[in-house]
């Protein structure tokens, strides 16, 4: 046993000091030479100042926005630094509720659209900070955002266009609309007679 | 199954077999000492390693020998895990000013990260400092990974060598293993994965105003700071708004890649993979998914090389290639089915051009069906845990095949090592009942298999079902224990069983709605993962050291081949046996009413 004991604890210093300090130190060093700003966040900034992340999505519930997909972090939705997914079994009757109240403030919001809504758009996701919805979650919102703004419907689908990315190499993933960048850049329209 | 799913699973396959063989040669090559270049690049620095430890390279291990310096080396890791948590606030890197963790909670994760299993009951953004996410988490999940390598080796070398009484020299095999396999590959993958966007710093989190404003209800307090609650005991809620966000910073790229490299699956933040800041795009989750199988397969290469005949380790990888893509395609499809109770209140699951549909509930837009429903299977298949949807809010069956899978021992492919000696274990209680069917003395890969081998065997394949059917059956009987669930009916005791299996297992993922970072769980899964964990690796030490001393018996023709499709399914049927045997009790009482309820409408 005594035998052991010696390269044990050296080995363990070692490698430790090896795989904890000298390689994420390696790491940082390199990625931030490199890729600076996705190290830092992938951090949008307007007039010198940060507004968000690409990556991370935010709440939305004004109605001239698009809305994201519905955030189950504590204790508001959208938590950056809490991220969680709500953990309702397909059961549960919190689940069903929650679903139901968030169809009809869809629906409250946009009275005329009777179409069934894209399931992406009442149920939470994973983390919370889902920063994307499905192509036809934006379809769903693009006429009550429209209206909302005083904006041409085929206006709003250009933009929402601009800001859906497809599969990445056709096949990874899911088409999706980056929904901060799309609001970003609604913002930035001039409303048009 | 949509095409875009057999699709995705297709590429998944073909990209992976494709490096398995290349990978396995390096590793079978860096484990004998070869003077490939890397061995001779890498040489001073090994020597020094060496040289300051005290350790002569040359010196054999016997397996009780090997086993006690691999139990003393993860003792120390315990020790280091505990204590910086214990005592963060006081140590640099530490820029939210985060608490000292709890006793129980420090205890449990130490066990959790030593072990290979990475099961979190705490929250990573909210509760460790970088300091103790990459000095003892990060750390842990290369040492954690290389001791089950070397243990997988020195079983396959009882096999390869004869008449001898060592299995290798485990301070070695764990250097080589760690420095010439498992940093260089994480190395890699880091800098890919923080060119893609995941995040690298040691930034304080980042405060900032947001777009619109967040309106939402919170506790009022009294002037004690205790809950004000009415007359009825409900808390009285105040409504506040809010139009800032704090972003979760650290260095997680470094972190991220040897969590996927080394199969532990234990996230920097709370969400894990699903993540947007560990997992930002579609190609960063293909590689993810890869980098969980690559070694788990690359082993089984590995494995037929060293005992000279490579279709002994294709066989193995071919039994664990059909149990996954049975599995993956299951999994896929009950998550496509989506929530049958959805249709009433007017959602559209169906799945288009625009939309991935199907159950929505905890996946991200991003990842889909396809890809979360292959993610969650190629996480309990190998022992990794790591996910990028919330297996909690899975289909009742959907959820279940993750369940399964960590149940059958963690064989299919498994953990970075421990998947193959598991999977050597059934092989060998394969050619045994074969052996007893036949009437002859069982023998594999030139070895006969007798009474103490056998032992060993059953000790290894029984240790992780008692771990997991009594921890639940104690759990489901104490207050303690159903006090953490959170969804009512079956599905609650579909959380605790998940639970234990994921501990003994030494998966690590959860049906996270479970509170399980209180004392009673704390203690419980802590013993559940170190017994499921060394309870096995000792007995799979002695059988190696028992088959290193035995003579090779040559083949004849009553010798069973262990390489064609006969002794594939032979493995097959008894993984499946032994697993189902032990589990559909339980299963019954869980998913399967539950998938019954929800599809009869109650």
């Amino acid at each position: 046993m005594k035998t052991l004991i010696r390269p044990a604890l050296s080995l363990f210093i070692l490698l430790t000091i090896i795989t904890g300090l000298i390689y994420p130190l390696a790491v940082t060093g390199i990625g931030q030479a490199l890729f600076p700003a996705q190290a830092a966040g992938s951090l949008i900034q307007r007039d010198g100042k940060v507004i968000g992340s690409r990556l991370i999505g935010q709440n939305f519930t004004d109605p001239k926005y698009f809305w994201g997909r519905p955030s189950a972090t504590g204790p508001y939705p959208y938590n950056a630094a809490a991220s969680s997914g709500s953990n309702l079994g397909p059961l549960n009757p919190a689940l069903h509720d929650a679903v139901a109240g968030r169809v009809k403030a869809l629906r409250e919001a946009d009275p005329g659209n009777s179409a069934p809504v894209p399931v992406d758009l009442v149920t939470t996701s994973a983390s919370g900070l889902d920063p994307q919805i499905s192509p036809a979650a934006a379809a769903y919102q693009a006429a009550r955002v429209a209206r909302v703004r005083g904006l041409k419907l085929d206006a709003v689908q250009t933009l929402v266009a601009q800001h859906t990315e497809d599969r990445q190499w056709g096949v990874f993933g899911e088409p999706r609309v980056k929904v901060l960048e799309l609001n970003l850049a609604l913002d930035g329209l001039q409303p048009k007679p | 199954m949509t095409p875009h799913a057999w699709l995705l699973l297709g590429i998944y396959l073909l990209v992976l077999l494709a490096l398995v063989k290349p990978l396995g040669i390096y590793i079978a090559e860096v484990m004998a000492g070869r003077p490939i270049l890397a061995l001779r690049l890498g040489g001073p620095i090994e020597s020094a390693i060496y040289r300051l430890c005290g350790v002569r390279k040359d010196e054999e291990m016997g397996w009780l020998h090997y086993a006690l310096a691999l139990l003393l080396f993860n003792g120390l890791g315990v020790l280091a895990v505990y204590a910086l948590q214990r005592f963060q606030l006081w140590l640099p890197l530490n820029p939210q000013q985060f608490a000292n963790v709890s006793p129980d909670s420090a205890f449990n994760t130490a066990i959790s990260f030593v072990t290979n299993t990475n099961w979190q009951g705490y929250a990573g953004e909210s509760t460790m400092s970088y300091l103790t996410q990459m000095l003892t988490l990060a750390v842990q999940n290369f040492l954690s990974g290389a001791t089950g390598i070397v243990v997988v080796i020195a079983l396959i070398r009882g096999f390869a060598r004869h008449t001898v009484k060592s299995i290798g020299n485990a301070w070695v095999d764990l250097t080589r293993i760690t420095f010439y396999v498992l940093l260089p590959l994480s190395l890699l993958f880091a800098v890919f994965l923080v060119s893609q966007g995941v995040i690298q710093n040691f930034s304080a989190y980042q405060n900032m105003t947001t777009i619109d404003i967040t309106a939402y209800e919170t506790p009022k307090l009294d002037a004690a700071g205790q809950a004000i609650k009415d007359a009825e005991g409900n808390a009285v809620t105040e409504p506040v708004a809010i139009q800032t966000q704090t972003l979760a910073m650290g260095p997680v790229a470094s972190q991220e890649a040897i969590k996927m490299f080394g199969t532990n699956g234990g996230g920097f933040f709370n969400a894990n993979s699903a993540h947007p800041f560990e997992n930002p795009l579609p190609l960063t989750n293909f590689f993810q998914m890869l980098s969980i199988f690559i070694i788990p397969g690359a082993l089984c290469y590995t494995f037929g090389r060293m005992v000279g005949d490579t279709r002994q380790g294709w066989a193995v990888l071919a039994a664990m290639t059909i149990l996954f893509v049975v599995m993956a395609v299951a999994t896929i499809t009950f998550e496509q089915q989506g929530n049958p109770l959805f249709a009433a209140a007017g959602v559209d699951q169906t799945v288009s051009a625009t939309q991935a549909g199907g159950n929505m509930e905890g996946k991200e837009a991003r990842f889909g069906i396809a890809d979360s429903g292959l993610f969650a299977t190629i996480t309990t298949a190998a022992s990794c845990g790591a996910v990028i949807a919330m297996h909690d809010s899975f289909t009742p069956l959907g959820g279940m095949i993750p369940l399964v899978l960590m149940q059958l021992g963690e064989v299919v492919f498994g953990g970075v090592g421990s998947g193959l000696y598991g999977m050597l274990v059934f092989a060998i209680m394969a050619v045994f009942i074969a052996g007893l069917m036949i009437g002859r003395t069982p023998e594999y890969l030139g070895k006969k298999i007798e009474s103490f081998e056998m032992k060993m065997v059953s000790i290894a394949i029984l240790v992780t079902p008692l771990l997991v059917l009594a921890g639940t059956a104690i759990a489901v009987m104490s207050a303690d224990g159903r006090a953490g669930i959170l969804n009512p009916g079956s599905h609650g005791f579909s959380e605790i069983l998940y639970a234990f299996s994921s501990a003994g297992n030494n998966n690590g993922s959860a049906f996270a709605g479970l509170s399980a970072n209180t004392p009673f769980y704390n203690v419980m899964l802590a013993i559940a993962m170190w017994f499921g964990r060394f309870g096995v690796i000792v007995p799979v030490l002695a059988i190696a050291g028992s088959l290193a001393a035995k003579k090779r018996i040559a083949v004849t023709v009553g010798t069973m081949p262990t390489h064609g499709p006969l002794f594939i399914s032979l493995l097959i049927g008894t993984v499946l046996l032994v697993g189902l045997l032990n589990y559909v009790p339980a299963l019954a009482l869980g998913p399967v009413v539950e998938h019954f309820m929800l599809w009869t409408g109650h």
